[in-house]
């Protein structure tokens, strides 16, 4: 095996060697990856159900209490609403919102932001 | 009585002047355009900043080493290191402090520590939350296998057209290590080509993601993907250190060091470490590594047809992993009935996070209010991994 590594390596190939070579590397690459892929979605779906199940079982275990309705809120003149924050702080969030405003080119309260949530 | 006239003597016979001048035609012209080569790429690497933190170090050594005399890096004790005549030992001994710095170039030391440097600044969460960017990794490698085969087509030998090839994969660390192994007197021009395309990435990319695409295609906005869990990311380095190694030993320097610098990262526990590996680890390696590979493109042996040669097949590497991102991205997007954006694809070929803006950015040219960053950093980190099995399996053919 040694052997013919060193051969190839250090001589020329014809065409059909190195071809034959270059569609067996570019199919090692796309086996080893779908493979990884496999295993990357089993451990993804292993994750999602022990989660969904975390989550019934929190479910079940909470009161079954009639949440009380806040009042709502008054907002601010002119504005589109409450934005709703889920583990961001609020400056970061008027960052962000700033940047997407001068992404699309538009002023600030021309848009409607509803919620801004940190991707873990 | 001290003769004034013979030491001046001496000091312009051992001066580099006088080497130039009295062997210009033997050589002494090489290192002048080799200086003046390191100059321009001192230029693109301040002035123009491609790639600054690796060119500015490859320019400057390249710099050193032609300097006639400087004696800081002698290719003739590697040629003899290459033949088994010497050692390390030798090395150490009769060498500069440039021969010293590209041991941990031959001994496969920096790239693997500039990976585990990668790993622990990259973020695996995009490619688990869409684990099918993983196939668009692997697509964008299409550049690997082509170039590859021109370079058989242009005489080169098996181990070096493996060592041109992998320059598609996008990823510096990984052509240095397996140019090292198979190829070295070809590794200044291949170092010099991988990085150069990586920082032109931004132009070369581009034309070719328009050609390729529609502008419905690229208009295409991908959904949120799901969230990852906290534990996923921790599991991630492990099982893909396991499994990939398992399936290419070879990758095990490479993957190794990737997945330990991400594990590093993700754990929590490990704080301190990953802020070394990101920050002061990744700077002084960066600085042997840049400066090491400089010094390799010595006049006699660069300034040759073959880095004319490798240059061209560097760029049409490139060109051929985009294209082959892409068309793997317009697979996707048949297969998923338009809900893939084709121009993520590119993203696959490695070069992080750079191939990724590229992507976002077109996607924003054709609807501003496009956001494809995430959605392409799945594919770009899975190029790492993908160039890093290509590589292992290239090492596996040729290296023996």
């Amino acid at each position: 095996m040694l052997m013919l590594a060193n051969a190839l390596g250090e001589s020329q190939l014809d065409i059909g060697t190195a071809g034959i070579l270059a569609l067996l590397g570019y199919a090692v690459v796309f086996f080893g990856l779908i493979l990884l892929m496999i295993v990357v979605m089993i451990v993804g779906k292993i994750f999602a159900s022990k989660a969904k199940k975390t989550a019934e079982t929190a479910a079940a275990a909470a009161p079954a209490a009639v949440p009380v309705a806040e009042a709502p809120k008054p907002v601010a003149p002119g504005s589109a609403g409450e934005l709703k924050l889920h583990d961001v702080e609020p400056k970061t969030a008027a960052m962000l919102m700033a940047i997407v405003a001068e992404k699309l080119g538009k002023p600030l309260n021309e848009l409607r932001f509803i919620s801004i949530k940190e991707v873990k | 009585m001290i003769n004034v006239g013979d030491i001046l003597l001496k000091l312009w016979n051992e001066s580099g002047f006088s080497a130039v001048s009295s062997g210009f035609l033997n050589g002494g012209w090489q290192n002048l355009v080799m200086i003046a080569v390191a100059c321009v790429l001192l230029y693109l690497g301040i002035v123009k900043k491609f790639e600054p933190l690796l060119l500015v170090g490859i320019a400057f050594g390249c710099l050193l080493t032609n300097l006639p005399n400087g004696n800081l890096y002698h290719s003739e004790l590697w040629t003899a290191f290459m033949n088994g005549e010497i050692g390390y030992g030798t090395i150490l001994h009769d060498g500069g402090l440039l021969d010293i710095f590209y041991i941990g170039v031959k001994a496969g030391i920096y790239p693997c520590l500039i990976f585990m440097g990668v790993g622990a600044m990259t973020d695996f969460g995009p490619l688990l939350s869409n684990p099918k960017s993983l196939l668009l990794g692997a697509a964008a490698q299409l550049g690997v296998f082509a170039a590859f085969f021109g370079a058989t087509l242009l005489g080169f030998t098996g181990a070096e057209s493996a060592s041109i090839g992998i320059i598609g994969g996008a990823d510096g660390p990984t052509a240095i290590l397996l140019t090292t192994k198979l190829a070295p007197r070809l590794l200044g021009a291949i170092a010099i080509a991988a990085y150069s395309y990586m920082a032109l990435i931004p132009m070369i990319q581009p034309p070719f993601m328009r050609m390729l695409t529609t502008p419905k295609e690229r208009q295409i906005k991908m959904v949120q993907s799901r969230t990852v869990s906290k534990s996923e990311k921790i599991i991630f380095p492990i099982v893909v250190t396991i499994f990939v190694i398992m399936l290419l030993p070879d990758t095990a320097p490479l993957i190794g060091c990737l997945m330990l610098g991400n594990l590093l990262k993700e754990c929590a526990v490990t704080d301190r470490l990953s802020d070394t590996v990101q920050n002061a680890m990744m700077n002084i390696v960066t600085i042997l590594l840049s400066t090491a590979v400089g010094a390799t493109m010595v006049g006699s042996s660069f300034l040759t047809v073959e880095t004319l040669s490798i240059v061209v097949l560097g760029v049409c590497a490139f060109i051929l992993s985009t294209v082959g991102g892409l068309l793997g991205g317009k697979v996707m997007c048949i297969l998923t009935r338009g809900k893939v954006n084709p121009l993520i694809g590119s993203a696959g070929v490695s070069a992080v996070p750079m191939a990724a803006r590229v992507s976002n950015l077109e996607g924003q040219k054709a609807n501003p209010s496009n956001f494809l960053l995430m959605h392409a950093m799945g594919p770009n980190v899975a190029g790492v991994i993908g160039s890093a099995i290509a590589a292992g399996f290239l090492l596996k053919v040729f290296g023996g």
